[in-house]
């Protein structure tokens, strides 16, 4: 073939929306011959689950990376509510302990704790102009150590079957942990792509003057990106919570890297203004695939991990490429 | 060959991508002498310095500099030989002082035990030296972040005095800098040529041009189209040259005449050292001009009739409705429309699409309720629509960038912005600065249109000819206050500036 033609083939792979997709199934193929397990029902079941709870979270990180900023509080979101849902749930010294509305009152709180923790980092980031880096660092800290100061670091047992189901059970053939997921994701992705507050949360990460002078609510954008962030968190955490049937404040203390790295590899920028739902679905696939396989593999977490690393330096490498063809 | 030829281009020609952006270029120019560089945005001017700056090298042709044949393989080599090139973006490093900043390319060296050390006391007394011979009296360990545009304007040459150059490249020196920066810059580039020194000075200020400049040389599409000493052209003749037609208004006539209905009031506006007791009223087809030297308010005032900067005393009324203080939001939802004199920080989302640009402000009633979906099909009809009305030359709305777009083309994309929100008091902060000739006029037509349609705009500028070219009446500002209401029969020049500069007509 003529290499020309070739190139542009190649080029016009690596700028379509689903390259990260093309690439998460090529490594697929690759390393299955190595280790068939991978492609049994219970692996993929594994890795599902593994990936739904981190797809949530980086979801809500899509959004905060879109306008600009950084969220680095998400993981003691996680271990936060589920700490707050199951003090409120456990039939062991719970609130309701025992009342059959525990459940949904516990998820309810568990929402509401990680949407006001986002809510503060909002205010943090707009009101009080504090950088998103350090707003959210410090949020990150606090909040981490109050879950743990409130539990003295003891996990709570004990949570209602009603709430379990949420994070094992299935709905017919649909596992609850799938459609939760699922739902985030797709509703993620409306707002991005169709909404008016989708367009003005990119407006405001390409530019947060010209979105002001041209009418965009650029605060209440802002709030609402960290608001959605701290919320999705905390949807995490109840996937995760209800998997272990433990109410942790350590619980996702590992997975921020995993987050922001999953999202970025997905084509989301640092920067601001570029980014979408899809691509973080396609990203955090991406990652769990090779967390997944280099396990198989009998790697241990720290190989793992300074694979990943160097994933994560190929995806910036790559999208400084993909910028260059782009631009012409 | 002529001894007192400094450069010499001959038959210079560039190509990006096979588009020829120069074609067989040739122009001399003497020892000492200043010579103007006009054209039209894309016309060539920046590639053709670029190429004796060093930045990109010629496809073909030849330089002659100081009688010998010249190549610079990049500016640094440039700067070496002895041309000096002061960029619109200025290059400094705003966190280094002066003196580290005049010296960067090549600190002075003292070697101690082998160790090569910055010789910080040369370097200080050579740029104490430097930015004297600028007329820059500040301590040379002076901050650049501490500086404003004008002092650290004078700051670049005083760099490309370092090494005696002997031709200075000024691209658009004075875009950003106050009337006072700028008549400063204009009286060392004298003192320079004094001193035997070249310059090629580019601008779309003809005025200054003129002012200025021995030589013209005058480029349209790639191509010398004249060239000569300055006593040879009239402003017209080169503006008519640049665009390839005469323009027979220059600013075209508006057949319409201003109602009586008011439909912006402003009385009584202060805050404590912007703006003092500022009243006036804008009238339905009226096009209001506002005069006055940078920094007298103009668009400080501005700002605040936008709701981004606070008032404290003094009442806005539109459309016989009082304007709360408070976001641009308020603001646009009572009919304003306000394009902001920094297009690329303010005015456009530069990395954005065109389209996504257009749209930006009337987002919200394109939204159907209560599922907050924007309607994208028609938003589309509206936005390709406008578009098109501009006469906005873009390739594709959707996917090409604003940041690719001309100057005078991103204005339109502003314009356009505002347009689709169907506001009907513009706001127009310099809607002409940093762009080319042609592009101007087509803004000047679609003021008068909108003006034609009813709406009333306050035009802000800084060219006294285009406010007398344009508007029904101009106010003039001075430290904050409105010094006078200029009507059109006593339209003035010297009258004008003498109110903006805050004295009493003779």
């Amino acid at each position: 073939m003529d290499p020309q033609v070739q190139m542009n083939r190649w080029k016009r792979l690596m700028v379509s929306d689903y390259w990260v997709l093309y690439l998460s199934i090529a490594c697929f193929l690759a390393l299955f011959p190595f280790t068939p397990r991978l492609a049994s029902i219970e692996n993929i079941r594994n890795i599902f689950s593994n990936m739904l709870p981190l797809l949530v979270v980086a979801i809500g990180e899509t959004i905060v990376l879109i306008t600009g900023g950084i969220d680095l509080s998400v993981t003691s979101v996680i271990g936060l509510s589920s700490v707050i849902g199951a003090s409120i749930m456990s039939s062991d010294q719970g609130l309701l302990a025992g009342n059959p509305a525990a459940a949904a009152a516990g998820v309810a709180g568990m929402i509401l704790a990680g949407v006001f923790v986002g809510w503060l980092n909002g205010i943090a980031v707009t009101r009080l102009r504090m950088p998103p880096f350090i707003a959210t660092l410090t949020s990150m800290m606090f909040f981490g150590g109050l879950a743990v100061w409130l539990t003295q670091s003891r996990p709570i047992y004990d949570l209602p079957a009603r709430f379990i189901e949420l994070g094992q059970g299935a709905w017919l053939w649909l596992p609850n942990s799938l459609a939760v997921a699922g739902v985030t994701a797709v509703f993620a992705h409306v707002l991005l792509s169709r909404s008016l507050l989708g367009r003005w949360i990119y407006a405001v990460g390409t530019n947060p003057r010209t979105s002001l002078i041209s009418g965009v609510p650029v605060n209440r954008v802002v709030m609402f990106a960290y608001a959605a962030s701290g919320g999705c968190a905390a949807v995490a955490s109840v996937l995760y919570t209800a998997r272990l049937e433990t109410g942790s404040p350590v619980l996702g203390q590992r997975i921020l890297l995993d987050v922001i790295g999953a999202t970025v590899i997905g084509g989301t920028s640092l920067f601001g203004g570029k980014g979408n739902a899809l691509w973080t679905v396609f990203g955090v696939s991406f990652i769990c695939l090779i967390d997944n396989s280099l396990n198989m593999l009998g790697l241990s977490y720290f190989v793992v991990t300074m694979v990943k690393g160097g994933i994560i330096l190929f995806a910036a490498l790559v999208d400084a490429a993909r910028s260059r063809i782009l631009a012409g | 060959m002529n001894e007192d030829m400094l450069l010499e281009y001959e038959d210079i020609e560039k190509s990006f991508f096979g588009v020829r952006v120069l074609s067989k270029v040739s122009f001399t120019l003497r020892e000492g002498h200043i010579l103007g560089l006009v054209g039209e945005n894309g016309a060539g001017k920046s590639t053709l310095v670029n190429i004796l700056g060093g930045v990109i090298s010629s496809d073909a042709g030849h330089i002659r500099f100081q009688g010998r044949e010249y190549t610079a393989a990049s500016p640094a080599d440039a700067f070496r030989q002895g041309i000096g090139f002061i960029h619109q973006e200025l290059n400094l490093f705003t966190n280094l002082d002066v003196a580290e900043n005049i010296f960067i390319a090549g600190f002075p060296v003292r070697r101690i035990a082998c160790i090569p050390w910055i010789d910080a006391r040369t370097m200080r007394a050579r740029a104490e030296e430097l930015l004297g011979s600028v007329g820059l009296s500040i301590p040379c360990d002076t901050l650049v972040e501490r500086l404003s545009q004008g002092e650290r304007q004078l700051v670049e040459i005083a760099k490309a005095l370092r090494l005696s150059a002997r031709l200075i490249i000024l691209d658009e020196p004075t875009t950003s800098l106050t009337a006072r920066e700028s008549e400063r810059l204009f009286t060392l580039m004298k003192e320079l040529q004094g001193r035997g020194i070249s310059m090629i000075f580019i601008s779309h200020n003809l005025g200054d041009v003129f002012r200025l400049c021995d030589d013209i040389v005058v480029l349209r599409d790639g191509l010398v189209v004249d060239a000569g000493p300055v006593e040879r052209f009239s402003e017209n003749r080169v503006i008519s040259l640049m665009v390839g037609r005469s323009l027979d208004h220059y600013y075209p006539p508006r057949a319409t005449v201003p109602d009586e209905e008011v439909l912006l009031e402003v009385s009584g506006l202060s805050h404590p050292g912007i703006v003092e007791d500022i009243s006036l009223t804008l009238r339905r087809g009226e096009v209001l001009g506002v005069s006055g030297l940078m920094g007298a308010g103009r668009s400080e005032l501005a700002r605040i009739l936008f709701g981004l900067d606070p008032y404290t005393r003094g009442e806005i009324t539109v459309k016989g409705l009082r304007m709360p203080s408070g976001p641009p939001r308020a603001a646009i939802r009572s009919g304003m429309a306000f394009l902001t004199e920094n297009r690329r920080e303010e005015g456009l989302l530069m990395e954005a699409s065109v389209a996504d640009n257009i749209a930006l402000v009337c987002l919200p009633s394109f939204t159907r309720t209560p599922s907050g979906l924007v309607d994208s099909a028609s938003l589309k009809r509206e936005v390709s629509g406008a578009a098109s009305k501009l006469r906005i030359r873009s390739s594709s709305l959707d996917r090409q960038k604003v940041r690719t777009l001309s100057g005078g083309n991103q204005q339109k994309v502003v314009l356009a912005k505002w347009l689709l929100s169907g506001p009907s008091v513009f706001i127009l902060d310099e809607p002409t600065r940093g762009i080319d000739v042609g592009a101007k006029h087509e803004i000047y037509k679609i003021i008068n249109d909108l003006a034609g349609r009813g709406a009333g705009v306050l035009l802000i500028s800084s060219e006294i000819e285009e406010l007398m070219g344009m508007c029904d009446r101009i106010l003039v500002m001075s430290a904050g206050e409105i010094t006078a209401c200029v009507e059109r029969p006593e339209y003035d020049r010297e009258r004008i500036l003498r109110f903006a500069l805050g004295r009493k007509p003779v």
